[in-house]
């Protein structure tokens, strides 16, 4: 009988636990006890709820006990610090919300609780979700487990490097312009960005309205998929939430991939793309051929634009919703404020880092009067003729596919001080934001020790597929096991 | 496109964000270059092309006009940083 439960996937760990192998609270003090001893290397987490955790777990044992159990219950997993979570700080990895206890749960984090999933923690995150390197958090830089000199990605940094490091053996995450699939592919593990609006943003704090949309990350398709059952779902409190069927994410994955039509963009494999990411995504697409899949040449023309029409929707988005911290209901307020001016002001000055500080008066001077028309307006029709090249290429083919991230993770340090230099490293991540489509990150190979991550993307509400596409390919390689070795 | 220090005080001022005077010419190159990136849309021609509000041209959805919270006054209040009488306090705006 081992005990090396972080060696588990969430199936693994869902039939122990029904089997009576294993209790929720000896599982859940198995990991509380990893993050205890080893998360001092990565800080990936911002608050560990030991206590609550213990009590959600003895709570799931009941259930489980009464015969009244989902397949999550009992299963311990984190959450991005950006979830609202009732009574537990929810900072945003930010100063501004720093001291910012939770008064509502986010419906993502309700969800969970109702499924019995127990929460472990709240992960590190890049300051309020912008950021591609987690190295903007007020709480400090989160550290790839790979290799502790680089970056996890970002922005849900924390939850990837948690989940690689196997310290949780899965974790919430949410993706405005890759914040899921990059992490994802830069720590080695499978991560899902859903169709916009397939789960609510509510309690989920906001940064691009348009954009936002959660996702889980963990070990495996499969888990993914286990997850996404109990994330998605209309909920009426979130006006963009949709009100679709939400199907068993689980009911497709075993369905053979013969005949599946995968469609390459050239725009994906040009300049920028390290040769040796290259490599590794063609090794993973001749392994789909294996599995019967025809690959399809395909052209996203206006996909280069991606990046420009993303730093005028997201800042422009995020000034508007980040007003909201004021320094008057909540969050942090300037000492001695001498007028309401001053308060505003240096609440907001010295509450928000550099990198929202840039977004937030680019989005200021975008939306200002008179440029409305030139950035905002610009932006919104470019948006369209993006999301039209994507269905005219879902008219031809089943799924997208390429590299997630143009290269490994980087060097700590390396491109903090050059902001364009950190966007590019969304630039096949942020294209699937702007049209609303759902995409994910699966491991599939390395280079120089570091995890590459093969993305595919679908069509509007195609998770099961993605999530099938994704499986088989699991079952068939074992990228997706492979734990860094100073963690394993 | 380029930015001078004046209109990045301006914008500062705009957003109500206090930049210290020293970090400013570091946002005037980092705000320069942003938009220059952003120029790159220029390269396109949107003639007539529809703005995208949503990516499934979804449209807001109403409700009933009716009350489904309750009032949690206090317990949002406990979170502010200064309140009296379940008042929030600011500094004094009137004379």
């Amino acid at each position: 009988m081992s005990s090396r439960y972080h060696e588990k996937t969430i199936a693994e760990l869902s039939a122990m636990l029904h089997a009576g192998e294993v209790s929720s609270v000896e599982l859940t003090q198995y990991f509380l006890d990893r993050i205890k001893s080893r998360d001092g290397e990565l800080n990936s987490f911002i608050t560990v709820t030991e206590e609550q955790a213990l009590a959600a777990a003895k709570a799931a044992d009941e259930r489980i006990k009464n015969g009244e159990a989902g397949p999550l219950t009992g299963v311990p997993i984190a959450h991005k610090d950006i979830f609202c979570t009732d009574g537990v700080r929810t900072s945003c990895g930010s100063k501004m919300l720093d001291n910012f206890i939770s008064p509502y749960d986010a419906t993502v984090v309700t969800k969970m609780k109702q499924a019995g999933v127990v929460m472990l923690g709240k992960t590190n995150m890049d300051e309020f979700a912008m950021g591609s390197s987690n190295e903007t958090s007020f709480y400090g830089a989160v550290k790839n487990p790979w290799n502790t000199q680089t970056v996890p990605g970002g922005s849900s940094g924390g939850s990837a490097a948690a989940v690689a490091a196997r310290l949780a053996p899965a974790a919430t995450g949410t993706d405005t312009g890759g914040s899921i699939r990059q992490p994802a592919s830069m720590c080695g593990i499978t991560g899902i960005k859903p169709t916009y609006g397939r789960i609510s943003r509510f309690g989920m704090i906001a940064f691009a309205s348009s954009l936002d949309q959660a996702g889980p990350m963990a070990q495996s398709a499969e888990d993914c998929a286990m997850l996404l059952n109990a994330m998605a779902g209309f909920d009426e409190r979130d006006s963009t939430c949709l009100d679709n069927e939400v199907p068993d994410y689980t009911a497709e994955l075993e369905k053979p991939l013969a005949g599946l039509r995968i469609g390459l963009p050239k725009e994906y494999f040009g300049e920028g793309l390290s040769p040796a990411v290259e490599q590794v995504i063609r090794d993973a697409l001749d392994e789909y051929k294996k599995l019967g899949a025809e690959l399809i040449d395909i052209e996203l023309p206006n996909s280069g634009l991606s990046v420009p029409v993303y730093y005028v929707v997201a800042p422009a988005e995020c000034s508007a919703n980040l007003s909201r911290f004021d320094g008057v209901r909540y969050g942090y307020r300037c000492a001695d404020p001498v007028d309401l001016m001053d308060m505003y002001t240096r609440s907001r000055g010295e509450g928000f880092g550099a990198e929202v500080k840039r977004r937030i008066m680019v989005g200021t001077y975008a939306l200002s009067s008179g440029y409305y028309d030139a950035y905002y307006l610009k932006s919104q029709q470019l948006r369209h003729k993006i999301s039209d090249d994507f269905k005219e290429a879902f008219e031809k083919v089943d799924v997208i596919m390429g590299p997630t991230a143009p290269d490994v993770a980087f060097k700590i340090g390396e491109k903090s001080d050059d902001p364009i230099a950190m966007y590019l490293s969304d630039i096949y991540t942020i294209a699937v934001n702007l049209a609303g489509l759902p995409g994910m990150s699966v491991p599939a190979g390395f280079v120089n020790g570091l995890p590459v991550g093969l993305q595919i993307t679908g069509n509007y509400f195609k998770e099961s597929q993605l999530l099938n596409v994704a499986h088989q390919y699991q079952k068939n390689t074992n990228w997706h096991r492979a734990i860094p070795e100073d963690f394993a | 496109m380029s930015l001078d220090a004046d209109e990045v005080k301006k914008i500062a001022y705009l957003a109500r964000l206090k930049i210290d005077e020293a970090d400013i010419p570091g946002y005037v190159s980092n705000l320069s270059n942003i938009l220059d990136l952003v120029e790159q849309m220029n390269a396109v021609d949107t003639t007539g092309v529809l703005p995208m509000s949503h990516p499934l041209d979804a449209v807001q959805r109403l409700r009933e006009d009716k009350i489904t919270e309750t009032n949690q006054r206090e317990r949002f209040q406990a979170i502010a940083p200064a309140t009296e009488d379940g008042l929030y306090l600011v500094p004094q705006v009137i004379e």
